[in-house]
């Protein structure tokens, strides 16, 4: 990597802007379907930054990252229906579901890099799916949890509705991506990108290179583990295929397609596919199909991702 | 007694099919460093077209033959045309097989349907032997010997020949082996080829108790990989042990504690890698 400093490119600032813009006061002029994809799309960027922080700055590439997804969107459904929590008390569980899994299995693959990386946090992904699955007395296996009250009343809310939940889901994301630009941008970032490059340097120069990679691991987890609160709430159900493994290709693409390492280009990509997703839906019912072409395609022309065309770097 | 051997020999039959897979899977990894998350798809195209032929011609052996091909020709073209332009980018590589598994899933449950089904068991295979109260499928036995034999080949192909020779020098130093002049591009497509075909002929030999249905290609790719991991990444003899290990362990942990059987199977797993990162038998 020759060159440090971003450049910025001519077309990336406006292009946010306008997002921004859009997302801001767009819904309330849109139809009740758009803002139910407008709504998914920004729930989906909050997870696909989070696994940007661990396969773009980190540069470990994690195949079963929609396994704190969907274990949080689980915490929030089995508390809040089977349980009746209160709302915090749901957020709280779902999240820290998601917090303490993060940190468990982050022990086990926090020593290996690569492809050791890529293949164990596959297969710690299908078990967590399998236990979706399988532990049927808990999560009602392939059946699910369905119930899950609306959030506006939930939280108690005084207004209720597709629009008032939009916005708090803008306002997470929001904070979430606030919170992970500090991130990147601060001193642990930088060790992260450090690491990405040469983890050899980076520990002959004293950095404990484990522990960066754990707690990259776990913050990743955590940010995923938001979202995947915020997808309970909003589908008001959740099932094992929110968890398995096409769930976090799925993922993994939003952020190569968007531009890893860039945050903002993960947001473009969840819109994209989200996006993909529904149009197709009307044309075909063969996703996966459509899918694996659109992997294929953005390996073979734009393997760096969409938001690094036109040659900027990615940070 | 009885019980502790029939359930031994169940989980050698779960060995020798994973053996079967991984040993493609992992040959593979040695040569290009690919993690082939197609290599499920493999095993599942390798039955559902044994299962066409096979129901067309009444021939299990034709039909076993032509899965093999078939499936070794998918794995050529997709290393030849869209694997080999990203060598030594394995994120690329592993994102390339990722979108070739989905596309495969799909275009199978369009092709195929989604209704289960299973090979017929050969004729001369089908009953179950009797030795002093021990009884056991022949055909299950017939799965161990053919993956004995099948192990037995490689290690003779690998360990003997000119071809296993020039494997071993391009999984040890891909660039110092084609500097000698061994055709590594070409060697890698043929090796890619072939743990294709293997595991599309460990999808036709469980043809007829584990059969095809939708969904097996993902069922079967975390087994594989762990049988690798285990073993360690580009060994035969750690995919051997690998296979063994997570096919006794899959099966005792089914019998004993069902609940917990994805559990019971990853354990070694995370035990291996935190004791040796690189697998019993794998190098850095």
């Amino acid at each position: 990597m020759a060159e440090r400093k971003p450049r910025r490119g001519t077309w990336r600032l406006p292009a946010l802007v306008t997002l921004g813009i859009f997302l801001i006061v767009g819904p309330p002029f849109v139809s009740p379907y758009w803002i139910g994809l407008l709504t998914q799309m920004v729930i989906l960027a909050i997870l696909a930054m989070s696994l940007d922080l661990l396969l773009g700055y980190t540069g470990l590439p994690s195949l079963g990252h929609a396994g704190f997804f969907g274990v949080a969107a689980y915490g929030v459904g089995i508390l809040s229906t089977t349980y009746h929590a209160s709302f915090w008390v749901s957020v709280a569980g779902g999240l820290l579901t998601g917090i303490v899994l993060a940190a468990l299995l982050g022990l086990i693959v926090s020593h290996v890099r690569d492809v050791y990386f890529l293949m164990i946090t596959l297969a710690l992904g299908m078990v967590l799916w399998g236990l979706s699955y399988r532990w049927i007395p808990m999560t009602g296996g392939d059946n699910g949890i369905s119930g899950i009250p609306r959030l506006e009343s939930h939280a108690g809310l005084p207004v209720t509705g597709p629009i008032p939940f939009y916005y708090v889901a803008l306002l997470v994301l929001a904070a979430c991506s606030v919170l992970m630009m500090r991130l990147v941008a601060s001193p642990f970032g930088l060790t992260l990108r450090g690491i990405r490059e040469n983890e050899r340097r980076m520990k002959s120069l004293g950095f404990n290179t484990w522990v960066h990679c754990y707690l990259s691991y776990v913050v990743s987890g955590a940010f995923a583990s938001v979202s995947g609160v915020m997808w309970a709430y909003y589908n008001g159900f959740v099932s094992p295929t929110y968890l398995d493994l096409t769930a976090s290709s799925e993922l993994f693409l939003m952020v190569t397609l968007g531009g890893p390492a860039t945050l903002a280009g993960p947001v473009f990509g969840a819109g994209a596919i989200v996006l993909l997703k529904n149009v197709m839906s009307a044309y075909t019912a063969r996703w996966l199909l459509v899918l694996g072409i659109v992997y294929i395609a953005t390996i073979m022309w734009a393997p760096q991702g969409l938001w690094n065309l036109g040659g900027r770097r990615s940070g | 007694m009885t019980y502790f051997i029939i359930q031994s020999l169940n989980g050698l039959f779960s060995a020798a099919l994973l053996f079967l897979i991984a040993s493609g899977l992992t040959l593979a990894f040695g040569v290009m460093r690919i993690v082939n998350i197609a290599h499920g798809s493999f095993y599942m195209l390798g039955i559902y077209v044994a299962y066409t032929v096979t129901a067309r011609t009444h021939s299990l052996l034709l039909g076993t033959a032509v899965a093999l091909v078939v499936v070794a020709t998918v794995g050529l073209v997709m290393q030849r045309f869209f694997l080999r332009r990203f060598t030594s980018q394995p994120l690329a590589q592993m994102m390339m097989t990722m979108g070739f598994a989905l596309f495969f899933r799909d275009a199978a449950l369009m092709i195929w349907g989604g209704d289960p089904f299973t090979l017929a068991t050969p004729a001369v295979l089908s009953g179950s032997m009797d030795a002093g109260g021990i009884v056991f499928p022949w055909y299950r036995l017939f799965v161990i010997v053919v993956a004995a034999l099948v192990g037995v080949g490689l290690w003779l192909l690998n360990d003997r020949t000119l071809i296993g020779a020039r494997v071993r020098a391009t999984v040890d130093d891909p660039e110092m082996a084609a500097a000698t002049g061994i055709n590594v591009s070409r060697l890698s497509g043929g090796v890619f080829a072939a743990g294709a075909a293997l595991a599309a002929f460990g999808g036709v030999m469980g043809g007829p108790i584990l059969g095809g249905y939708a969904g097996m290609d993902f069922d079967l790719l975390p087994l594989a990989f762990v049988v690798v991991i285990i073993g360690g990444m580009g060994s035969l003899k750690g995919a051997l042990v690998g296979a063994i290990v997570v096919g006794m362990i899959d099966n005792y942990g089914k019998a004993l504690v069902p609940e917990l059987s994805y559990f019971t199977l990853f354990a070694p797993m995370i035990l291996v890698l935190a004791l040796k990162p690189t697998g019993l038998y794998g190098r850095a």
